[in-house]
């Protein structure tokens, strides 16, 4: 029994320690290697990770693939940073019209805490209706963390209370799941707009 | 429309310049412009508040503190976002304002945060804010609330 127990713990090692040499073959030589401006995002389909969306459902980056996608990293208690994105993403959404139906729109929680299912709905409400919250056990939005190379910390205020630092900007994807570029946090519209059409326009050129 | 809305601006302006202390040099001096805040959900999620606060005087303005029957912890806080796009907040502490100067409280930027709500922020309502300067002088500015995702004091 205790043998068996070992063997088995033995075989979950060596597992683990393959997965990890794969995972570092990745990033280091894979699809996943840094480029010249730093870590790049993965593809959708080259992440892992399970959360549930503002409405119940169960969720995972290849929900994503097939549309176009705008994921960003924030937490409904941010008073400032995060309402101020979600509000230049309702207003690029408004300026896409029915272009702006195609994207998947994603706010990924750093908070998942205070930002249960219910708070993100909460929330979401009062937003561009297409914009998604997701959340999670911690494991899981760290884990969708990595894989977007975003970083987040829990901050304690002088109240008592805790503020999260994250990255701020808005990854764009195209409709295959590759990652087109990112768009920093309050860039001006002008700057915006052309981007999310270059993530379009590549998601025309895999169609044809 | 504009135009009247833009004279309901001007008046409401001019009220809070009004309610300023005149008799103080330093921040007697000081005109805010343009206040706005986001509605609130409730009163668990900090709130903030933003402005144009301008020195027309000829001394330098140093402000050390808010006040407000909303909050439980008024503070001006500032967001920061670093070459790597990792946004941050802290308090921003004493802010001296040069004469002919102004400070632009704006999303991403200087805000009024307003920690520990005592009711929820509505929109479509009012609240008093109370800038503390150094010198002693105080100016009162009456916020308006507007929706949740406002952007600016336009929307």
């Amino acid at each position: 029994m205790r043998r068996r127990a070992f063997l088995g713990y033995g075989a979950a090692g060596l597992g683990a320690l393959s997965l990890t040499l794969a995972v570092g073959w990745w990033r280091v030589d894979g699809p996943g290697a840094p480029d010249a401006a730093g870590l790049r995002p993965m593809a959708l389909s080259a992440m892992d990770f399970r959360l549930t969306d503002h409405e119940g459902n169960s969720v995972g980056p290849k929900s994503l693939i097939g549309r176009p996608t705008m994921v960003f990293f924030g937490f409904t208690y941010c008073p400032d940073v995060c309402p101020t994105t979600l509000s230049d993403i309702s207003g690029w959404l408004d300026e896409l019209g029915p272009d702006g139906d195609e994207w998947n729109v994603v706010l990924i929680t750093v908070d998942p805490a205070r930002d249960t299912v219910r708070a993100m709905a909460d929330y979401l409400g009062y937003f561009h209706p297409a914009i998604r919250g997701w959340t999670g056990p911690e494991p899981q939005i760290a884990r969708a963390a990595a894989g977007f190379r975003a970083t987040y910390e829990r901050v304690p205020t002088e109240n008592g209370d805790y503020t999260m630092n994250h990255t701020s900007g808005v990854f764009l994807f195209d409709a295959e799941g590759l990652f087109v570029t990112m768009i920093d946090y309050h860039e001006p519209r002008e700057f915006a707009i052309p981007k999310i059409r270059r993530a379009m326009k590549k998601e025309a050129k895999a169609a044809s | 429309m504009k135009d009247l809305l833009f004279a309901g601006a001007l008046a409401a302006l001019l009220t809070v310049a009004g309610l300023s202390s005149p008799a103080l040099a330093g921040s007697g001096d000081v005109v805010v412009a343009g206040a706005w805040a986001r509605a609130s959900i409730g009163v668990k999620r900090p709130g903030a508040a933003y402005m144009t606060i301008r020195n027309t005087g000829e001394e330098p303005v140093t402000l050390t503190g808010l006040a407000t029957p909303l909050a439980m912890m008024p503070e001006i806080h500032e967001s920061r976002t670093d070459a790597q796009g990792i946004s941050s907040m802290t308090p921003a502490g004493r802010i001296t304002i040069a004469p002919g100067d102004s400070v632009a409280l704006e999303p991403g930027g200087l805000h009024a945060m307003l920690m520990g709500l005592q009711a929820p922020m509505t929109e479509g309502e009012t609240f008093p804010l109370t800038l503390l300067f150094e010198d002693g002088g105080q100016t009162i500015v009456e916020v308006p609330i507007l929706g949740i995702a406002a952007r600016g004091p336009g929307d």
